[in-house]
């Protein structure tokens, strides 16, 4: 189980995250939802250590994130995948080194082991014979599925999305969000999925938040959000310029406060 | 009012400045013990920054040591005996010239080669994708090329020292009609062992430095390609002025007062 309970991020004045409070349950996919730069990038990377809250406490499987000391944490990483937005693929490497890197720090496993599980994973995400090509030489939605492949090569217990779908054409979105789907039913994975695509998100998620001005705006089941009659949700869920009564909502919001990155990883 | 807060934020950009290469240098060490995660890739550093930086050192020695012989001739001007070309040489070399102009070389190439490649891997989150997979980002990208800094610019500069030396008596014997055994005398003349020492340690405090700038720098970038740049600019600079630092402090503290 994935908690965040109370936690406040904010990068100088900018407040990201303003009492952010959300249970993901074990086998759920829970999709967050929100303005760019409402802060979803960096709720989730507090999940695996990448940044510390300045209040509040992150829990996986009971472990208090922050306080965990540096052994701990990457024993605890080993267990949870993470997607990027843009891959984030080694450039220097191969796509089947790419893929293995996780893989290559679990002395228990021979190089034999981690080729099968390598193709395995590139066969799972329908692309089995790019395993000698670099990063450079795929397309953008080929990358994104090498670095869902890299994720799933370490069977992970959960599986963390950051924007999986953006900037793809829509049948490489819905070819991934199968994947997605898949990796839930078939493996049991637990995920996490930022999304502005609320076609993924109703396809994918078995409950949706809206994260808004630092917190949980509301959260509960695809149907729920489609019935929401909050104004704030409607005007994300159907991605109308302005609120009902022609407002616009949260000028705060669109500051990117995704674009902040921790200065060396966030970890003392 | 304006002018003490402007002052004041200054003075606590650089303490949080200061506090933040501190814990750098901290992680960096404390990262030399996961053994398993940098020695692999410490042998491909070892090649990349050193080995391929071999011809830029090597013609800098050559272009040194015949400017140096010149020099020398020209300075004595008939009052000092010729075959003291060799001594200036040989001491000007060792002592000072080739870890120096290596060093600064070597600054520009690879200082501004490890900040954009590490630069380039933070804003596109190749570092952070690292840390998601249980890799130490200071054992697998830092350690291994201040070690290969550490090792490969004394032996550069080992070769340099050779280059150098050999290129001054070439241009002696051509230019300067000076034999090979009045060259030979003249640099046997005052040459101590420790000349050689003095370089090389020089030399890997050098490399100690770029590679630590370079890291840091790289590691600090942000904002994309501006944020690459300016990252490889800065690491360049301030490894520049720290090769400076290091050969003055080299020199007050292990030069001065040996006879």
């Amino acid at each position: 189980m994935i908690k965040w309970v109370d936690v406040y991020k904010s990068f100088g004045d900018k407040k990201v995250l303003d009492g952010f409070t959300l249970d993901v349950h074990e086998g759920e996919a829970v999709v967050i939802i929100g303005y760019s730069g409402a802060g979803k990038s960096v709720a989730i990377k507090h999940v695996v250590g990448l940044l510390e809250p300045d209040r509040g406490t992150i829990e996986v499987d009971d472990k208090d994130v922050p306080t965990l000391p540096r052994k701990e944490l990457y024993e605890l990483r080993a267990h949870i995948g993470y997607v990027f937005q843009f891959a984030a693929l080694f450039d220097s490497m191969t796509i089947g080194d790419n893929v293995a890197m996780g893989l290559r720090k679990r002395p228990e496993m021979s190089e034999s082991d981690i080729q099968q599980r390598v193709s395995e994973a590139l066969e799972l995400v329908d692309l089995p014979d790019v395993q000698q090509r670099y990063p450079a030489e795929l397309s953008g939605g080929m990358r994104k599925r090498v670095g869902i492949a890299r994720a799933v090569a370490l069977r992970p217990k959960y599986i963390l999305y950051d924007e999986p779908t953006t900037g793809l054409d829509p049948v490489t979105s819905a070819v991934i969000d199968e994947l997605m789907i898949r990796m839930r039913e078939k493996l049991g994975v637990t995920s996490v999925v930022i999304t502005h695509d609320m076609r993924s998100a109703y396809r994918v998620g078995s409950r949706i938040a809206m994260l808004y001005e630092g917190r949980v705006r509301q959260v509960g089941t695809v149907d729920q959000i489609q019935q929401s009659k909050d104004p704030i949700v409607r005007q994300i869920i159907e991605g109308r310029a302005t609120l009902e009564d022609g407002e616009t909502a949260s000028p705060a919001a669109t500051a990117s406060a995704a674009a902040v990155t921790p200065a060396r990883g966030g970890r003392a | 009012m304006g002018v003490i807060e402007a002052t004041g934020r200054w003075v606590r950009f650089r303490i949080e400045e200061a506090g933040r290469a501190g814990r750098f240098l901290e992680e960096a060490a404390r990262a030399l013990a996961a053994g398993r995660t940098w020695f692999p890739n410490a042998t491909l550093q070892m090649r990349r920054l050193g080995v391929d930086s071999l011809p830029i050192g090597l013609l800098i020695a050559i272009f040194t040591g015949i400017v140096l012989a010149l020099l020398a001739s020209y300075s004595f001007t008939g009052a000092v005996p010729l075959y003291f070309v060799g001594t200036l040489v040989e001491k000007t070399i060792t002592l000072e010239l080739a870890p120096v102009l290596t060093g600064l070389a070597l600054a520009g190439r690879v200082g501004a080669n490890i900040a954009a490649e590490l630069g380039t891997m933070r804003v596109t989150e190749q570092v952070d994708a690292l840390e998601t997979l249980a890799y130490d980002p200071d054992a697998y990208l830092v350690v291994p090329r201040v070690i290969a800094g550490t090792i490969m610019f004394p032996l550069i500069v080992g070769v340099a020292m050779i280059v150098g030396l050999g290129a001054g008596w070439l241009a002696s014997l051509g230019f300067l009609q000076l034999s090979s055994d009045e060259f030979l005398k003249g640099a046997r003349l005052f040459f101590s062992a420790f000349d050689i020492e003095y370089g090389l340690v020089k030399s890997a405090s050098f490399g100690l430095a770029v590679t630590l700038i370079g890291c840091y720098k790289g590691l600090r970038a942000r904002g994309g390609a501006e944020g690459v740049g300016n990252a490889a600019t800065a690491a360049v600079v301030y490894s520049a002025v720290m090769i400076l630092v290091l050969d003055a402090f080299w020199a007050m503290t292990w030069l001065h007062g040996r006879s």
